[in-house]
């Protein structure tokens, strides 16, 4: 098999050897289908895929093409392959797949992605579908041993069994005979209600190798003879090198080679230290390009000057300049937020052997689609002699979707003939982001005289992911940027979305959440203030206004209950309400905060999520906690600011995390749902902002409009 | 040529005086478990023991270390037996897992010290370690379970 060197080397948990003929189930090997006609399943794919191999050992090996960042796709995956093949889950073995268009995500057009909470989403049906497949088959191929309708027989736990005389068959035992049989053109998948795997806790496997050092991320891949380089970059962006001199460079003891690569100036030595005296011993002349007298303040400007006309349409419902113009009560605020950089715990890196004829490279990376296309371009090599070999990643949260680290290391690797890691630094990794884009909204509202509301008006301006990714629709409206407004919920007669594209060229990129993380805080306090206007308690105000949206109006009654909303609380603290939808789930929080001469102490957060039917609640729960404090981060601290078209943030001190003593109790609770699944790693951190402003409010009577919540601003409030 | 002491086996390595162990531990020697966050003993990534005290290997020169026993989260436990590494798994507490190795670390120092910590405690021992995955509270459980093993 094509791919055997690949999945060898990527194996976390080590593969039994495979004795006998293995039986490969759920896609099929290219060139064996056509010749031989019996395989051709996979209803709905248009690209042959292979995700389950069960050997003769027994062992049930599955292919993941979805990558590790924390977010436990390589449990979840797994589970919905084994719910349908009815296995004995301690035999389950994983392999990842190497970068090739038939392990492709269906809902990525094919790309091997792994983002957008998109894992689950694109995934399940096909790899359900997979694991029922092989089971039928192989409850076909006991049936043939038997010779007794297949109908008379059943499955538990890798076992195929026939209840009327009490034979048994390991699956391990059948898989010559099934792998000659036809595969099904269809197969029936088991009702929610039937799971007995999906809806587990099962423990997250890739869990044991990081309590001890072993799993292994970017950052630890060996190569024989592998050499250390540190990139230096132009710090303004958009800038070049116009020349260097490496004398000084190259006189640090351990400094082998002083290359110049496309993002800067390569300095490759034998270990990261020499590496890093180099790249500071180094001298660079920039030329610094047309955005180095660039700052944050000048962005703003535009997008201010840019929000005084109409945007593009994307949502009109009803007529809202009749209804503004007739109201008895109207108003208008403007929210700002800032660009934010990912910051994952492990700095970008990636590993590059480049030969002749052949480029290796070893990424911790969420896209092997995006980084099989930098190397191909980066090493001038035919696709076929790239070779993606992925490992766990430190931190994602969209930032390891971009292709730059790799053609860090493979233009240096090339340069120097050599095995190249490229390290980034943290000030590297902060300073060349590709940052959640700064945004500029104008909301508008306007109420009858008893408050009701009739209108509501959104208008922003941001850079466009979608004009970035492949260009915006006729419309002009992204609407990727308009998650969580040009969906908004709520039974209001006339609402309006508005979109205006702009780009003042700082790299912006997929922030968890994306659009989503605007909207989960601008949205959700807007609403507050609306009902305010109306006189009535958010949850109450949000609730009436949900009846058509019963999914929603569950999970902000859930959390409501959950938390007590409306009971008393001790002096001091006060709560705030929020609830939308984000990557096909709903989620609701209650924050619980107060503020003390300016600063906010969150004291705990309750959250209820209808994500449909679940997989594994346990990583359900995790990823609620972590998004949540990946957005209550974002709202209390974080800011990038641009100075003389540079980053002015370098480091943890200065772009600054919730950590131990900050970071509240998450209480999570799941809607039970057969609701298609949506996603869970990004929707918490979107609302959090929303029901976090919302409960400053509460406790201090100052809305907030612009992030990060700075003390000045809610100093001598409360 | 300096010699080191890490998880009870000794080395000599022929680094620069000023290489930061971090780099000795992981370039040199050869054990990834100890991670680079950010250089600058800010986010708690590189934390190993010198003689059971928690140190921020990457901005510890390497001849700074002398004597002192050096224990990464490889030398733990020989068999991740230790009671926070059971209960990091029983409360499943990684998600990427980066930082785990210097947050397992801080707390196998906090409850040598403080066999029973308080919150405070913890606060206190653990606030210089980020994660940037939000997995506080479960560090937090996993501390308190394995201070009752």
């Amino acid at each position: 098999m094509a791919t055997t060197s690949t999945l060898d080397r990527r194996t976390f948990l080590k593969v039994s050897a495979a004795a006998g003929g293995g039986l490969i189930i759920g896609g099929y090997l290219p060139g064996l289908t056509d010749a031989s006609g019996t395989v051709g399943l996979a209803a709905g794919l248009f690209e042959p895929n292979i995700w389950v191999k069960i050997a003769a050992d027994d062992s049930v090996t599955m292919t993941l093409t979805m990558l590790e960042m924390g977010q436990g796709v390589m449990t979840s995956m797994p589970m919905l392959v084994a719910e349908e093949l009815d296995i004995d889950w301690n035999k389950i073995r994983i392999e990842w797949a190497p970068a090739d268009p038939k392990y492709g995500n269906p809902n990525f057009g094919g790309q091997q992605l792994t983002a957008g909470s998109n894992s689950v989403r694109g995934m399940w049906k096909v790899l359900r579908e997979s694991g029922a497949t092989a089971r039928t088959m192989l409850i076909t191929a006991a049936a043939e041993t038997w010779s007794v309708p297949a109908n008379s027989l059943t499955t538990e736990r890798g076992e195929v069994v026939h209840k009327a005389t009490g034979r048994r068959l390991k699956y391990g035992a059948l898989v010559d005979k099934a792998a000659a049989l036809p595969v099904p053109k269809s197969v029936a998948l088991k009702d929610p209600k039937d799971f007995k795997v999906l809806g587990q806790s099962l423990p997250r496997l890739d869990i044991p190798g990081k309590v001890n050092g072993e799993a292994e991320f970017g950052l630890d891949v060996k190569r024989p003879g592998m050499l250390i380089a540190r990139v230096v970059k132009c710090p303004v962006f958009g800038g070049k090198m116009a020349s260097f001199n490496a004398g000084k460079a190259k006189a640090v003891p351990g400094v082998r080679n002083v290359v110049a690569i496309s993002s800067g100036v390569a300095v490759v030595a034998d270990n990261y230290w020499a590496a890093s005296k180099g790249a500071q011993a180094l001298e660079v002349k920039w030329d610094e390009g047309a955005l180095a007298t660039l700052n944050s303040a000048d962005i703003t400007k535009k997008y201010a000057r840019l929000a005084e006309q109409p945007g593009k349409v994307a949502r009109n419902d009803g007529d809202t300049a009749a209804a503004m113009k007739d109201a008895a009560k109207s108003f208008e605020r403007v929210y700002e937020v800032p660009f934010l950089a990912h910051a994952c715990m492990e700095p970008m890196n990636c590993t590059a052997d480049v030969g002749a004829d052949r480029c290796d490279v070893w990424a911790p990376t969420q896209g092997q689609t995006a980084s099989h296309q930098a190397a191909i371009a980066a090493s001038g090599l035919p696709a076929d002699r790239v070779h993606i070999f992925t490992t766990y990643l430190g931190g994602g949260f969209g930032r390891r979707g971009e292709g730059d680290f790799v053609t860090d290391a493979v233009e240096a690797s090339k340069a120097v003939g050599k095995p190249v890691k490229v390290v980034w630094t943290r000030e590297d990794d902060m300073q060349h982001d590709f940052y959640r884009p700064v945004t500029y909204v104008r909301m508008w509202a306007a109420a009858d005289a008893s408050g009701k509301p009739v209108a509501f008006m959104q208008r922003m301006v941001q850079q466009s992911l979608m004009k970035r990714i492949g260009g915006l629709p006729p419309n002009g409206v992204d609407f990727i940027s308009l998650d969580g407004s040009a969906n908004l919920p709520y039974d209001i007669p006339n609402i309006r979305v508005e979109y205006t594209e702009t780009d003042p060229g700082i790299p912006f990129g997929f922030w968890r959440s994306v659009g989503a993380s605007v909207n989960g805080f601008v949205v959700e306090a807007f609403i507050d203030e609306m009902a305010a206007t109306a006189g009535e308690d958010p949850f109450e105000f949000r609730r009436k206004r949900l009846a058509k949206h019963p999914r929603h109006k569950a999970v902000l009654e859930l959390v409501a209950e959950k938390s007590g909303w409306g009971k008393p609380l001790p002096q001091g603290r006060a709560r705030g309400i929020a609830v939308m939808e984000c990557f096909g789930t709903i989620v609701g929080e209650v924050a619980e905060v107060s503020v003390t001469n300016g600063a906010v102490k969150v004291h705990k957060v309750w959250c209820a999520v209808d994500t449909g039917w679940v997989i594994n609640p346990d990583t359900i729960k995790a990823q609620m906690e972590g998004g949540t404090i990946y957005g209550l981060t974002a709202a209390l601290k974080g800011e990038i600011t641009i100075q003389n078209g540079r980053v002015v943030q370098r480091h943890f001190n200065d772009y600054q995390m919730i950590r131990h003593n900050e970071a509240p109790e998450i209480e999570t609770h799941i809607v039970a749902s057969a609701e298609t699944p949506g996603g869970i790693g990004e929707p918490s951190t979107a609302v959090a902002a929303g029901a976090l402003v919302n409960a400053i409010a509460a406790v201090t009577g100052k809305r907030i409009y612009k992030l990060p919540i700075r003390a000045e601003q809610l100093r001598g409030t409360a | 040529m300096v010699s080191l002491t890490v998880n009870g086996k000794r080395h000599d390595v022929d680094v620069a005086s000023d290489m930061p162990l971090l780099w000795v531990i992981r370039d040199t020697i050869g054990l990834t478990g100890t991670k680079f966050g950010c250089g600058l003993s800010q986010c708690g990534a590189c934390t190993v023991h010198l003689d059971g005290q928690p140190t921020r290997s990457c901005v510890t020169p390497v001849s700074s270390v002398g004597a002192k026993k050096v224990t990464t989260i490889e030398g733990l436990s020989p068999d991740a037996s230790h009671a926070l590494q059971v209960a990091w798994i029983a409360e499943q507490v990684p998600q990427c897992g980066y930082c785990q190795s210097g947050q397992l670390m801080t707390a196998a120092a906090l409850l040598a010290k403080t066999p029973k910590p308080t919150d405070a405690d913890i606060d206190a021992a653990m606030s210089g370690n980020i994660c940037r995955c939000g997995t506080y509270q479960r560090i937090r459980r996993a501390i308190h379970r394995a201070a009752q093993a």
